[in-house]
């Protein structure tokens, strides 16, 4: 069953074309990489599914709302996750999980709090403000964040970046065990192919606003012929190998 | 509807943790209330002195002192609900919290009644403190108005939404350039809105457009209410009748811009 359905979904901003007409489902439980060089499109196509751009032509239905019409009912049930977007950092943690409790209307706040600072090792900072945090606490309380309400679907953009190796494994480690006790879709743009790799059922290369190739990470490597995720990722932002054949 | 009111209580929350652990923050919501006070409250002392030591007593300006006053205390009422309202969302612009704002299931009526509690608390805790100023040094009691006091109150605080809603959309149009303006727009309204003396007062070219603000006819209905004791329903009613036309205008501007800043992706890069 499709989660996420996205049909000729574009956008254009002036002459710029930053999304060209693409389409891609998610299924429940699945999770699906978007991987494409800087101004590619993965940030604009992460904007159009939660709502917060509105697309230029196409279609988008997520969790059986029609996120032109009933987009409310479905952001109530997804969240999202980027080091790029911060949280007021003069609020402690625990007050800032407390407020998106709210918006997310969570039942049981504390205790929702208190599960995801022992989940995601939150206690020593849970009293601290948000602004004082290293990164690494920065990204495991904007992944607290989230989850606070327990979404089916959940869009990550660069979850691990800037983290040191040990803390990014911890997160991947932890996506992975949310992924498997939730059923939760996942939708994550990264730029670090091996997190791709260990994470994504199915990838989506972009280039150009459009969806270039995809495939499973196997599929991928065995199509171009490539030991690494990162290899395939410079034939095609290249335009190289097997990314320049096809384009000829 | 229970939903509504929570994520509405979310954002309110959200502000007051602000408040609470700044105290930074709380002197400046007293601030320029008491200081406003305290300045104008000299002036009005001065103006009463003299008119005591003139030969026969002018209560006429002994009264236009204690109108000042009022005006003072009142005009702060609008002022501080703009400024609530304006201040708050760039809150959310300054904490590049905007993203994770629009991204939840907030929606903006709800984002919009949110902003607009947090402003009525800063309107109470800006404005009672600078009303007790007003009676402990000059023995000025705003609650001598009466009842109708409260109707001045709702009908200030509404146009101060009504223009914050304004400046918010100008916000979403030029973004956190257009920050400047939550401070200092609607002191351009002062001269015209009848704060410190009547209509009549104003060239007679400048008095259709003065009649147009709502808060004009609050401050002609307080004159009234210190001078004669009694308040002319017209100018309740005109008022009110101005705040909704005020109001509704807003709504559509801020409805426009938030449509438009969704087209052009404003809402990601507001704060830029």
């Amino acid at each position: 069953m499709n989660t996420v359905s996205v049909q000729a979904l574009s956008k254009r901003y002036g002459t710029t074309l930053a999304v060209d007409n693409i389409s891609f489902t998610i299924k429940t439980g699945q999770t699906v990489g978007l991987l494409g060089g800087n101004g590619a499109g993965k940030t604009t196509t992460i904007s159009l599914l939660l709502g917060i751009l509105t697309p230029s032509g196409g279609k988008i239905d997520i969790l059986g709302h029609d996120m032109d019409r009933d987009r409310f009912a479905a952001l109530a049930r997804m969240n999202f996750s980027s080091p790029y977007i911060a949280l007021p950092g003069r609020l402690s943690v625990r007050e800032n999980l407390t407020v998106y409790a709210h918006l997310y209307n969570v039942r049981g706040t504390r205790r929702r709090i208190a599960e995801l600072a022992e989940e995601l090792d939150l206690h020593a900072f849970l009293d601290r403000p948000a602004g004082a945090l290293s990164a690494g606490q920065k990204t495991r309380v904007a992944l607290a964040k989230s989850l606070i309400n327990r979404p089916d679907v959940l869009l990550l953009d660069e979850p691990t970046a800037s983290l040191d190796p040990d803390t990014g494994d911890l997160v991947r480690s932890w996506l992975e065990r949310y992924r498997a006790s939730s059923g939760c879709s996942m939708l994550i743009a990264s730029h670090n192919m091996a997190e791709v790799e260990r994470l994504c059922d199915h990838v989506l290369m972009m280039r150009k606003g459009r969806i270039v190739d995809e495939g499973s990470p196997d599929a991928l490597l065995s199509r171009y012929g490539r030991e690494s995720m990162e290899d395939v990722f410079l034939d095609i932002a290249r335009g190289r190998g097997l990314a320049a054949q096809e384009s000829a | 509807m229970q939903a509504s009111l929570r994520r509405i209580w979310g954002l309110i929350y959200r502000h007051l943790c602000l408040y609470r652990r700044s105290w930074p923050r709380l002197l400046e919501l007293i601030y320029w209330p008491i200081l406003q006070m305290c300045i104008w409250g000299f002036t009005a002392s001065f103006i009463s002195g003299r008119a005591f030591a003139a030969q026969g007593k002018d209560h006429t300006l002994i009264l236009a002192a204690s109108t000042m006053l009022g005006g003072v205390l009142l005009w702060e009422v609008t002022i501080r609900s703009q400024m609530g309202v304006a201040i708050s969302f760039l809150e959310e612009i300054w904490s590049r919290n905007l993203g994770h704002v629009f991204i939840s299931p907030l929606r903006p009526w709800e984002l919009l009644a949110g902003l607009i509690g947090v402003a009525f608390a800063r309107v109470i805790g800006g404005v009672l403190p600078a009303i007790l100023v007003a009676y402990l040094l000059y023995a000025f009691n705003l609650f001598t108005i009466g009842p109708v006091l409260v109707l001045f109150f709702a009908n200030l605080m509404i146009m101060g939404w009504a223009f914050a809603l304004g400046i918010v959309s100008l916000i979403l149009r030029h973004g956190a350039g257009a920050e400047a303006l939550a401070w200092s727009l609607l002191f351009g309204l002062t001269p015209l809105a009848a704060v410190y003396y009547p209509v009549s007062t104003l060239p007679v070219w400048l008095q259709p457009i003065s009649e147009a603000i709502p808060a004009t006819h609050v401050f002609e209905g307080m004159r009234q209410a210190l001078l004669n004791g009694h308040v002319s329903s017209i100018h309740l009613l005109a008022a009110f009748g101005l705040n909704a036309v005020w109001l509704l205008l807003a709504s559509l501007l801020f409805s426009s811009q938030f449509r438009a800043a969704r087209q052009r992706g404003a809402l990601i890069s507001i704060g830029e």
